[in-house]
């Protein structure tokens, strides 16, 4: 059996959390209070994920921030954020706004975070 | 003739806006936002990454989202505001010099004052790196503005000295923005960072964190050119032989926050040099009657979740201030004492008689502790207690008191952890 120790980064509280795994399965957790640590931790050890922010450059000159709609797995953050500077979003822009429908071929899109005017 | 407001609030961030929305619920409706930025929002509108809002919203927000739902609620409440403006002064008698393009140099009269300035960063100057002074050197804060909201990179080769949160988040941007950083040098043996941080801002990226290491030159003539990183000792002084090398075209600087306090001082208020934010009571009131603060122009915060909580706090208190109801006491004023283990509190005086039924006591720890325990007591009788696996100096910690336990309190009241 072996272990992995990480840190929960559901919320602040950042819990030393401790993994058992059986053949790369997670088998038991502990350390975390709250199930998103649990979660977390299961997640981490098979499918690590992350949400990614950044800001897309809009035809204006103006930076547009910018988020996955949800998370994406951590090997596709910097193809994420190739499709991010490859889009040229027209102002004005409202939060929400669909920036990237696809992301790097994860199914999230990348939406705005801020009403951007000229 | 000067115009005349129940309520200014100084700072349109997160502390103003919330504090704003707390007097508006409270019943105050005459008042005003002066911000110096074109919009609202404060520091928020730089901070694009997620992780605001699980306290307050239950959900992970980027920044300038957190702030818009303040930003729509200020509006819809038809709260008044103006941007572009500059607070230049406040008298003692609550008398407000500002300036903006749009009305020139003006004064207006409140009855009552919300201080909301926030905090700004300790620049190079006041960390004493010997070197020279070339282009290339800027505060994480100022590196963040510069990427997140005019779309500039300030260089390709970074190294970051200090590991507070604006730094580690930075270290991620730059690397996603295709920059190499380099690494993190912390003076101190603990990261100034919460941890969440450290792991999806360095660890995801392999972006090392060197604890007790510190910039000891600055090479360069009008570009930087690179600097050189030694090992401190336990008092913080450079190890010799330990010094290395490291080429980099960018010097980032995240090593602590100060409070904004210079309109505070022009009207009065009293510091705590321990935060070098104002002392204020329990109704977050300073030692200028009708002169409240909140936010981190009062002690700098880790979560913006806790300035709003404690800003929508301020903003009620200043309401009752306004409507008369605001009854105290001399005589039944406590002092609150930081403790071991304790740098200081907030507020630092506590009226048993007049205070509300919840007292939230803050204050932040001095050094690492585990399995401890937070210790409020008063002549030797223990209050209250309350059991940490942890706590660390970065993230600021918080009791919650009932009015109920100060009755019988004659001393002062003293927050300590527990073996220590």
């Amino acid at each position: 059996m072996e272990t992995v120790k990480l840190i929960c980064i559901g919320c602040p509280m950042g819990c030393d959390l401790s993994v058992d795994l059986e053949n790369g399965v997670p088998v038991s957790v502990t350390g975390n209070t709250c199930p998103i640590g649990k979660k977390y931790a299961e997640e981490e050890v098979t499918a690590p994920k992350r949400t990614v922010t950044s800001t897309a450059l809009s035809k204006d000159g103006v930076p547009v921030p910018v988020k996955t709609a949800g998370t994406v797995p951590k090997g596709a953050i910097f193809a994420v954020v190739s499709d991010v500077k490859k889009a040229k979003p027209s102002l004005p822009v409202r939060i929400g706004d669909v920036i990237v429908p696809d992301a790097a071929g994860t199914g999230v899109p990348v939406v705005a975070t801020k009403d951007v005017s000229r | 003739m000067a115009e005349r407001v129940k309520l200014a609030i100084i700072g349109g961030g997160p502390a103003g806006m919330a504090a704003a929305i707390g007097a508006y619920e409270a019943g105050v409706r005459d008042m005003v936002i002066l911000e110096r930025d074109t919009e609202l929002g404060g520091i928020l509108n730089q901070c694009i990454h997620n992780g605001f809002g699980l306290h307050t919203f239950k959900e992970e927000l980027t920044g300038p989202e957190y702030a818009s739902r303040y930003i729509e609620r200020v509006k819809e409440l038809g709260i008044r505001y103006e941007t572009g403006t500059m607070v230049l002064s406040i008298s003692e008698d609550k008398k407000i010099t500002a300036v903006s393009r749009a009305r020139g140099l003006f004064v207006i009269e409140a009855d009552a004052v919300i201080l909301a300035m926030g905090c700004r960063e300790r620049p190079r100057g006041a960390l004493n790196i010997p070197g020279t002074r070339p282009q290339g050197i800027y505060t994480a804060g100022a590196a963040q503005k510069l990427v997140n909201c005019d779309g500039f990179i300030p260089g390709k080769k970074v190294v970051i000295l200090g590991s507070g949160d604006i730094g580690l988040i930075m270290a991620r941007r730059m690397t996603l923005e295709g920059a190499e950083v380099k690494l993190v040098a912390e003076l101190m043996p603990y990261s100034g960072g919460l941890k969440r941080n450290i792991v999806q801002c360095l660890d995801d990226y392999g972006i090392p964190l060197l604890l007790s290491h510190t910039v000891v030159d600055i090479k360069g003539k009008r570009k930087l050119e690179g600097v050189t990183v030694a090992e401190v000792d336990k008092n913080s002084v450079p190890v010799p032989g330990t010094e290395e090398f490291v080429e980099c075209d960018t010097l980032l600087l995240s090593c602590g926050l100060i409070p904004e306090n210079e309109l505070s001082l022009t009207a009065g208020v009293k510091l705590n040099p321990v935060t070098n934010g104002p002392f204020v009571d329990d109704r977050l009131e300073t030692n200028v009657e009708g002169v409240f603060a909140c936010g981190n122009v009062l002690h700098v915060h880790d979560l913006v979740d806790f300035v709003s909580e404690e800003s929508e706090r301020a903003g009620a208190a200043a309401a009752r201030y306004l409507g008369g109801s605001a009854e105290k006491s001399e005589e039944s004023v406590v002092k609150i004492e930081p403790g071991d283990g304790v740098r200081y509190t907030v507020p630092s005086t506590v009226d048993r008689e007049f205070c509300d039924d919840l007292i939230h006591l803050r204050f932040r720890v001095r050094d690492v502790y585990r399995s401890c325990a937070i210790v409020v007591s008063s002549n030797g009788r223990t209050i209250l207690t309350k059991k940490r696996r942890i706590t660390v100096p970065s993230e600021m910690e918080d009791v919650i008191l009932k009015k109920t336990d100060l009755k019988d309190v004659t001393g002062p009241v003293t927050v300590s952890i527990a073996g220590v």
